[in-house]
C-alpha cells in the first residue's frame, strides 16, 4: 500500500444554477487524516464523493498522488469508501462483502485477505454472518474492514459514525484513528461534528457555503479562528465588538493583548475590530472594581463545569466555570476578568 | 356508559324493517314493512305473531335478551351475557334459516319432529340483515367487555366484521362449490379430475399453465425493463410510459384482445394490408394461443411493471455507489448487486402475472378461439348447451389450485427476504445510470411496445366510428346512436340506446361497492398493522387468500350458495356489490397496509395519551394522514367493480346486466362496432372519474430525494 495525497485544483461542482461547490483549491498530504467540515449542504460530502468518482467536477482538476483522475469512475480510482448508512450488501455474509472488492485475486489470497481485515477489525468468526444479523456497530466495522481490504491509496469517510449512539461513537473514532496512524493512511473524513473532528484529525477544512473557510489544524481553528463564522463553528464562541489598539483589544474596561504573529496573519488594522470570546475566556470573580461588571441571568449545572449567561454591556455573554461546585443563582452580581486565552480578532466576512 | 346503538340497530332490524329479501329491489315503495301483513314485507315480530312465522320466536327473543344484556352491571356478568345473547342470536338466525325454506322445513327429520308448516319463507332481507349486524356487535362488545381485544369495543367490532365478511362472501360459498365436486361421490371427481380433455394436448388445464407460464415470464420482463427505464434513465418517453402503464389498468382487460382483433384479425389491418399488397391470406392465426397471450401481455405488463418500479425504487442507491467504490464496473455492479437484490421482487411479479393470466376470462373468451382455458370451460360448463355443473366444480378446484398453490409459492418466496430498505437512514446517493447493453436491450423492448399500445388504443377508438371495420370504411356515428341514443317523448329524455341500462347499472353498483370496499379494506388494514388481538395472522392470512381466488371460481360459487334461501341473492344488485367487495377487499387492503406501515405508531400511542378511543384515533389522526390511500381504494374499488368481467358474467340477469358482459357478449357475437364504441365510452367514464376522485380527495405523494441540485 503507498498512501497518496489528494489535490484539488480549481474545482467548481454545479447543479444547473445551484453551486455546491466553487473554486476549491486543496491538499491532503500522503499518511494524514484530513477532515472535512461543515453545516449540511456547504459541500463537504460533495467534495469528498468528486474525490471517490461518485460525482465528477464541473471545472477543475482532481489528482490522486500525482496522477490526474477527474472523469474517472470510482472504479479505475485508487480509493475506496466507508458510507454512512454503511451500504453493506444485505444478500451477502460478512466474509462474501469484504471480498467483494478483490474479485481479482486467486480465491486463496482472496480469503486470506478478507479473512485478515475481519480479524483487524476484531470480528474474526463473523464471516458468515449476514448484515443484518450485526449490531450497528459490527456492520460499521465490517464495512470498515470492507473499505481497508483493498489497501487503497486513499480512504474515504462520509459521516461514518453519525449511526451510533454517543459512547459508541466516541470508541469507533478513537479506533478510526489509531488505524490510520497504525497503517499510515491518507483518510478524508467528513463529519458535521466539531468535537469529532477536534479529536481524530491532523488538519481540519471547514467549508461553509461551498468554499474553505479556513483550513488548519485543530488547535489553530479553535484557539486562532479566522472568522466569526468559524469561531462559533468549532465550539462555541460569543461575537462581540473591541477596539484594537497597538495589539491590545479594549472590551470596556478589559484590556486582553494579541497574540503578534495572528496579528500579523489576520492583517488587523488598529480601530474598532470583530472579536469571538469563548465560553472559557472570562473567569466569574465576586463583584469588586476590576474587572467587565455583569449579572447572572441564567445559570445551570453540567457536571463538570456550571453554564451561566451573564448580563454586560457588551451583551449577554454565554460562559463556563470550571471550578463550580454549586452555580450561583440568577441575579448574582459578578465581575468578569480574562483568562490567559479564548478572545481574538475575526475578520468580519 | 352501554353504547345505544347495536340494541337500535337490533330494534330496527327486528321490528322495522321487511326481514325477507325484497322482490322488487330495495328500494321499493312497500320497503318500510311496519303495518304490513304480506309475508313477503312484513318485520320479524310481525311475521312470528300473526303470520305463522313462529319459527322467528327464538331470534326475537334472543334480539330482546341482546338488547338488554349491555345494560347489567359488571365486567363479567354483562360481557358474558352479550356474547352469549350475540353468539346465539347469530346462531339461531342460521338455524332458521337453513332449517325451513320456501317449502316449508328443509330437513326431513324436523318435519317428522314437529310437523309440517303451514308455509315456507323467502330468503333474508335488509331486517335480517340488521339484525344480524345487531348480533354480531353484540357479540363483539360482549367479547372487549369481558377483555379481549384489549377491552375497546371498536376493534373487536372491526374484526368481527372483516370476520364475517370474509367467512360469508368469500369461504362458504367456495367451500360449497367445491364440496359440490363430490356430489356424484369420489370415484367421479378422481375420474374427471383426471381428464384426458385437461391434461392431454391441447387440454384446458395444460393450455392455462402453459398460458399462465409465458404470459408471467414476458410481463415480468417487460415490467422489469420498463422499471429500469423510468427510474434509471432520463429518457423524454419516461413520462409516456408511466402514463401508458395507468391505461390498461382503467380498461377492461378484454379491450386489449378487441383492438388486437382490429389490428391482426380476419379483417384486421395487417390481414387486409397483406391481402391487398401480395395477395398472401395471413388466416386465423390471432385467434388461439398467440392472440391470448398477445393481449394478456399488453393488459397484465402495467400490473408487473407496478411490481417492479417498487423494487427498482426501493434499492439503495449507496449499495450501488459503494459496490463502484470497491473496484465493479457498471456491468458488474449490475450483476452482482443490483440483479440479486431485485430477484424477490421478479419473483413476486412473476407469480402475479400468473394468477392474473389463469384467473383471466375477457381476453380467452374473446380470442381464444379453440383454444381452451379452465375459465372459459367453467363458463360454458355453467351456462352452455351442455350445462354441467358438477364439472364446472371439477374445473374450479384445478383452477384455484393453479392460483393458491401460486399464492403460497410467493408468499414462501417473499417472506422475510425483501432487501428494501435495510441499510438504514443516511443515504444519500443517486442511481447509477444503467450499463449500456441493459438500457439498449430495455429500449429495444420498451419503445416497440409501447408504441404498440397506443396503436391499439387509437384504433379502439377509431373503430367505434366505421361501419364495418375492414370492409366498409365510411364513417359513422351509428354505432354510438345505437349504443347512447337518446330521443325525446312527452315525459322528458328517452334512454333508447341499448347501452344505458347496462352502463346506469354497473355505475351504481361500482359505486355502491367502492366506498364499502375501501372502508372495509382500509378497516381490515388497520386492525392487521396496527392492532394485536388472538386470530389476528389467521384472519389476515384469510383475507389475503380470497386474492388468490379467480374471479370466475368466485362467480361459481356464488351462482350455487345465493340461489336458495337463507341468503337467494341470485339476479339482484346485491349479489354483484358483495361479489366486488370479496373479490376487491384485498386490494384496498393492500393498499390500506402499505400506507399504515409508513406511519409511525407512536401517533396511535399519542392520540390515546389524549384520551382518544381506537375509534377515534383512527378518525381523528390516521385518515387525514392517510388520504392518498383512502383515494386510491375508492379509485381501485370502483375502476375494478366497472371493469371486471369474471365473476359478474354469471350473477348478472336480465335486471341487472353488467356493461363488461354487454361488451363481451356483444363482441362474442361479432358486433364489434357497438363493443368497441361501448368500451371507449367506459375507459372515457373511468378517466373522469379517477379525476374525479383525486380531485376530492387529492393525490399527495411522498416524494424521494430529487437528484441533488435539481432545485425546484
Amino acid at each position: 500500500m503507498t498512501a497518496s495525497g489528494v489535490t484539488f485544483d480549481h474545482v467548481w461542482r454545479r447543479y444547473g444554477p445551484a453551486i455546491a461547490v466553487q473554486d476549491l483549491s486543496l491538499h491532503i498530504q500522503p499518511g494524514t487524516l484530513v477532515t472535512l467540515l461543515g453545516p449540511s449542504g456547504c459541500g463537504k460530502t460533495t467534495s469528498l464523493r468528486m474525490i471517490a468518482g461518485l460525482e465528477q467536477p464541473s471545472e477543475g482538476q482532481v489528482r490522486i498522488g500525482t496522477k490526474d483522475v477527474t472523469g474517472l469512475p470510482p472504479d479505475q480510482r485508487d480509493v475506496s469508501m466507508v458510507f454512512q448508512s454503511y451500504a453493506l450488501f444485505p444478500h451477502m455474509s460478512v466474509g462474501q462483502n469484504v471480498a467483494y472488492g478483490l474479485s481479482a485475486l486467486p480465491r486463496a489470497e482472496r480469503d486470506a485477505r478478507a479473512r485478515e481485515a475481519i480479524a483487524q477489525v476484531g470480528l474474526a468468526g463473523f464471516e458468515a454472518r449476514l448484515p443484518s444479523q450485526l449490531s450497528g456497530g459490527q456492520q460499521q466495522r465490517v464495512a470498515v474492514a470492507r473499505a481497508l481490504v483493498l489497501r487503497p491509496a486513499v480512504l474515504l469517510f462520509d459521516e461514518p459514525l453519525s449511526n451510533l449512539d454517543a459512547r459508541l461513537r466516541r470508541h469507533m473514532r478513537d479506533e478510526i484513528r489509531a488505524l490510520q496512524q497504525r497503517l499510515g493512511l491518507t483518510v478524508a473524513y467528513v463529519t458535521h461534528d466539531q468535537a469529532e473532528a477536534l479529536a481524530i484529525s491532523d488538519q481540519i477544512i471547514v467549508m461553509n457555503q461551498g468554499r474553505i473557510a479556513q483550513a488548519g489544524t485543530p488547535g489553530q481553528l479553535y484557539d486562532e479562528p479566522d472568522t466569526a463564522f468559524v469561531a462559533a463553528f468549532m465550539g462555541e464562541a460569543n461575537p462581540a465588538r473591541a477596539r484594537l489598539q497597538s495589539g491590545i483589544l479594549h472590551l470596556g474596561p478589559l484590556a486582553v493583548p494579541v497574540p503578534p504573529g495572528l496579528l500579523a496573519r489576520g492583517g488587523f488594522q488598529d480601530g474598532d475590530v470583530d472579536v469571538a470570546i469563548r465560553p472559557e475566556a472570562l473567569r466569574i470573580e465576586p463583584p469588586s472594581e476590576h474587572g467587565l461588571p455583569g449579572t447572572i441571568l441564567r445559570s445551570a449545572f453540567m457536571g463538570a463545569v456550571a453554564e451561566y449567561t451573564v448580563a454586560t454591556t457588551l451583551g449577554d455573554l454565554f460562559l463556563t466555570d470550571p471550578a463550580a461546585t454549586a452555580p450561583l443563582p440568577p441575579g448574582t452580581a459578578v465581575s468578569l476578568n480574562p483568562t490567559s486565552r479564548g478572545i481574538v480578532p475575526v475578520r468580519s466576512t | 356508559m352501554p353504547n345505544l346503538l347495536v340494541p337500535l340497530v337490533l330494534a330496527i332490524g327486528l321490528l322495522v324493517l321487511p326481514w325477507h329479501m325484497q322482490q322488487d329491489g330495495l328500494l321499493s315503495p312497500d320497503w318500510l314493512g311496519l303495518w304490513s301483513t304480506d309475508p313477503a314485507s312484513a318485520p320479524a315480530l310481525l311475521l312470528a305473531a300473526r303470520l305463522n312465522h313462529a319459527w322467528l320466536w327464538p331470534v326475537l327473543a334472543c334480539g330482546l335478551t341482546a338488547a338488554v344484556a349491555p345494560m347489567l352491571p359488571g365486567r363479567r356478568l354483562g360481557g358474558g351475557a352479550m356474547l352469549a345473547a350475540g353468539l346465539l342470536g347469530l346462531a339461531l338466525m342460521a338455524g332458521q334459516g337453513f332449517a325451513v325454506g320456501l317449502a316449508g322445513w328443509e330437513w326431513p327429520w324436523l318435519e317428522r319432529l314437529a310437523g309440517p308448516l303451514a308455509e315456507g319463507q323467502f330468503g333474508m332481507g335488509g331486517g335480517a340483515a340488521l339484525a344480524g349486524f345487531g348480533f354480531l356487535f353484540t357479540a363483539t362488545g360482549g367479547a372487549a367487555r369481558l377483555g379481549a381485544f384489549r377491552g375497546d369495543a371498536f376493534t373487536a367490532g372491526a374484526a368481527g366484521l372483516v370476520a364475517i365478511v370474509v367467512l360469508l362472501f368469500t369461504f362458504w360459498p367456495i367451500c360449497l362449490a367445491l364440496l359440490s365436486a363430490f356430489d356424484a361421490g369420489l370415484l367421479n371427481f378422481a375420474a374427471r379430475l383426471a381428464d384426458r380433455r385437461l391434461w392431454g394436448w391441447g387440454g384446458s388445464a395444460l393450455n392455462t399453465l402453459a398460458l399462465g407460464l409465458a404470459v408471467a415470464a414476458c410481463t415480468t420482463l417487460l415490467g422489469l425493463a420498463f422499471a429500469l427505464l423510468v427510474t434509471r434513465t432520463r429518457l423524454p418517453l419516461r413520462k409516456l410510459l408511466r402514463a401508458l402503464t395507468v391505461l390498461p389498468i382503467i380498461t377492461p382487460p378484454f379491450v386489449i384482445g378487441l383492438g388486437l382483433i382490429l389490428i391482426l384479425g380476419r379483417a384486421g389491418l395487417v390481414n387486409q394490408a397483406a391481402s391487398a399488397l401480395f395477395g398472401v391470406d395471413l388466416g386465423l392465426w390471432i385467434y388461439g394461443l398467440p392472440g391470448v397471450l398477445l393481449a394478456q401481455v399488453f393488459a397484465f405488463t402495467p400490473v408487473a411493471f407496478l411490481v417492479m418500479i417498487g423494487v427498482v425504487e426501493g434499492l439503495s442507491p449507496t449499495l450501488e455507489e459503494a459496490a463502484r467504490t470497491l473496484r465493479a464496473d457498471g456491468a458488474r455492479t449490475f450483476r452482482t448487486v443490483t440483479w440479486p437484490l431485485m430477484r424477490p421482487g421478479l419473483a413476486n411479479a412473476f407469480l402475479v402475472g400468473f394468477i392474473e393470466s389463469v384467473s383471466d376470462f375477457g381476453n380467452p373468451i374473446v380470442l381464444g378461439g379453440d383454444y381452451a382455458v379452465l375459465s372459459t370451460d367453467i363458463y360454458f360448463a355453467v351456462v352452455g348447451a351442455q350445462a354441467d355443473p358438477g364439472r364446472a366444480a371439477v374445473l374450479a378446484w384445478i383452477l384455484l389450485a393453479f392460483s393458491l398453490s401460486t399464492f403460497a409459492i410467493q408468499r414462501w418466496l417473499t417472506a422475510g427476504r425483501s432487501y428494501v430498505s435495510v441499510s438504514g437512514k443516511g443515504d444519500s446517493g443517486l442511481p447509477q445510470p444503467l450499463p449500456l447493453g441493459i438500457r439498449r436491450l430495455c429500449l429495444a423492448v420498451a419503445v416497440p411496445w409501447a408504441a404498440l399500445t397506443v396503436a391499439v388504443y387509437a384504433l379502439v377508438l377509431a373503430g367505434g366510428f366505421v361501419r364495418v371495420w375492414g370492409r366498409d370504411w365510411t364513417p359513422t356515428l351509428s354505432h354510438y346512436g345505437r349504443a347512447f341514443g337518446l330521443g325525446w317523448g312527452p315525459g322528458g329524455i328517452i334512454w333508447e340506446g341499448t347501452a344505458w341500462p347496462s352502463l346506469f347499472v354497473t355505475l351504481q353498483l361500482a359505486g355502491i361497492a367502492a366506498p364499502l370496499t375501501a372502508g372495509i379494506g382500509l378497516l381490515a388494514a388497520w386492525l392487521f398493522t396496527r392492532q394485536r388481538f388472538a386470530g389476528r395472522r389467521l384472519l389476515e392470512a384469510a383475507t389475503l387468500l380470497s386474492f388468490a381466488v379467480p374471479g370466475t371460481v368466485i362467480g361459481v360459487a356464488y351462482v350455487r350458495a345465493f340461489n336458495v334461501p337463507p341468503l337467494e341473492l341470485t339476479g339482484t344488485g346485491v349479489i354483484i356489490v358483495l361479489a366486488f367487495i370479496s373479490r376487491n377487499l384485498p386490494v384496498g387492503l393492500r393498499a390500506g397496509m402499505a400506507a399504515f406501515s409508513q406511519l409511525d405508531p407512536s401517533l396511535d400511542e399519542a392520540s390515546s395519551m389524549l384520551r382518544q378511543g381506537n375509534g377515534a384515533t383512527l378518525r381523528r389522526v390516521l385518515l387525514p394522514l392517510l388520504r392518498p390511500a383512502v383515494a386510491s381504494a375508492l379509485v381501485y374499488g370502483f375502476v375494478r367493480g366497472v371493469t371486471t368481467v369474471s365473476a359478474v358474467i354469471f350473477l348478472t340477469s336480465g335486471q341487472t346486466e353488467m356493461a363488461t358482459v354487454f361488451i363481451v357478449l356483444r363482441a362474442v357475437n361479432g358486433d364489434y362496432g357497438l363493443a368497441i364504441a361501448y368500451a371507449s365510452v367506459l375507459v372515457a367514464i373511468l378517466l373522469a372519474a379517477i379525476g374525479l376522485i383525486t380531485l376530492l380527495v387529492g393525490g399527495i405523494r411522498i416524494g424521494r430525494r430529487t437528484p441533488a441540485g435539481v432545485v425546484a
